[in-house]
């Protein structure tokens, strides 16, 4: 349970990191928080020549938030994020989410890029991400490069990150006024891994209709999966009972979800419909609290 | 190119600075070594548990720069420069602290293998504000896992040491 050799580099500035990238990409790994790279490097299961530590890169290790959306830096941490009271107001989604992500002593050093780029169909922040049409701010030493959310992860642990790439920061877009999302999760034990997540999002109109919604799960699929039959179907709607009941019971009947040793995709199926409802149903009472 | 700690290019080691329990020093560390390697054996700090070594357990938990943290996910060179506090470093002169205290009166530990990342959890949190309420005092034991399943005891000493407890006492 040690970790293989590796040699260990320290920069502070982000020209170094791109230009340690260009070098070894392919035989490196970047560490910034280290709760997901760290265990598997303790495991063995990577073995990188070399290990790119951006923890004294401070201009990476901040966020700013502007009347034109939220800029999270490669190093912000995701309990830095979960205890600001301007992110929680402009982005409660994001707040949920990050309440969700493990426990404290791993929010205290992870980090919001750090698990976008390990890219875990299990975890709340992707999906929270392409609910939220965020875009990934991806560099390399001679380039540079904008990917939307939605076409950044590819697979299970895997990104559409080339291997001299770092994910410099993410954006995402101002929530509108009248926008209101959440997010859900099953665990079996607070701060595990999500059997299934989901992210839920919409804007209510002045006619009392939901639209532009998006339903985004975590844990179902590969990667994050939109379930847009579900979109259409409470798109426009007022999310009345009979809406919340049919989506739920539309989800439960199409769904395929993976299925492995946490638990059977008949389980997922079921308790992702559940969640849907729930998540649909918060967003049904928060239409209250908006003036539109 | 210029980087922040300096290889050893005969040792492949490299000198990290740091302050531990108040105590600073200078050490020699390999680059691949973890914090909780670190301090077990190199420092002679074996209070500090290592159990499932990727982060689930909590038994590594310690305090670096005021913040809980698993010391078998973070390397010795990451710590340099950094100020860590670990479960020796709690009672002074032989005097425990009240959480301690608390944990002792209220048979807070069977096996005691976890005990000391509860300690730097709860420590670590207790700073934040106190816990007055079971919920609370389940949500501040959620991140370390106790295997004897002695949770009782621990929400027992932490809401003993709440102020609303203390006020109801001394009614």
């Amino acid at each position: 349970m040690k970790p293989s050799r590796f040699v260990y580099h320290a920069p502070t500035e982000l020209e170094q990191v791109l230009e340690l990238l260009s070098e070894y990409g392919d035989d490196a790994k970047v560490l910034a928080g280290g709760q997901s790279l760290m265990p598997m490097l303790n495991f063995r299961l990577l073995s990188p020549g070399h290990l790119i530590d951006i923890n004294r890169v401070s201009e990476l290790a901040r966020y700013s938030l502007s009347d034109s959306g939220l800029n999270i830096g490669a190093l912000a941490r995701q309990r830095e994020l979960e205890l600001s009271p301007e992110v929680e107001l402009a982005y409660p989604i994001l707040h949920e989410g990050l309440t969700n992500v493990a426990h404290v002593q791993i929010r205290n050093r992870g980090t919001i890029c750090g698990s976008l780029a390990h890219a875990d169909s299990a975890a709340e922040l992707p999906s929270i991400m392409v609910a939220l049409d965020a875009v990934m701010n991806v560099r390399s030493k001679d380039s540079r490069r904008t990917v939307p959310a939605e076409d950044f992860f590819t697979f299970h642990l895997t990104s559409s990150l080339n291997p001299e790439e770092l994910l410099v920061s993410v954006d995402l877009p101002r929530m509108g006024a009248n926008t209101v999302g959440v997010f859900d999760e099953i665990t079996r034990r607070k701060g595990d891994f999500a059997l299934v997540g989901a992210a839920v999002l919409g804007t209510w109109d002045s006619d009392g209709k939901i639209r532009d919604c998006r339903i985004v799960c975590s844990g179902v699929a590969p990667t994050p999966l939109r379930l847009r039959e579900a979109e259409r179907y409470v798109s426009g709607t007022d999310l009345s009972q009979e809406v919340l009941i049919g989506v739920q019971q539309l989800v439960t009947e199409s769904l395929e979800p993976t299925e492995d040793i946490h638990t059977s995709a008949e389980y997922r199926k079921k308790v992702t419909g559940v969640i849907i409802r729930r998540g649909l149903a918060r967003l049904a009472d928060q239409r209250s609290t908006i003036h539109v | 190119m210029s980087e922040a700690v300096e290889l050893d290019p005969v040792e492949s080691k490299l000198w990290i600075t740091t302050t531990i329990n108040g105590a600073k020093g200078t050490h020699l560390v390999e680059q691949r070594i973890t914090l909780a390697d670190f301090l077990r054996k190199q420092i002679g700090l074996p209070g500090t548990h290592l159990g499932c070594e990727h982060g689930s357990c909590g038994a590594c938990t310690i305090i670096l720069d005021g913040k809980a943290v698993r010391s078998c996910l973070i390397l010795a060179v990451q710590a340099d420069g950094a100020v860590i506090e670990t479960v020796e470093g709690l009672a002074s002169e032989g005097e425990l602290t009240q959480l301690q205290e608390a944990f002792h009166a209220h048979h807070a530990l069977q096996c005691g293998f976890c005990t000391s990342g509860f300690l730097m959890s709860l420590t670590a949190r207790l700073r934040e504000g106190p816990i007055d309420t079971e919920a609370e005092a389940r949500e501040a034991l959620s991140g370390n896992i106790c295997r004897c399943t002695g949770y009782s005891g621990m929400v027992e000493a932490l809401l003993s040491l709440s102020n609303e407890a203390n006020e109801d006492g001394a009614r």
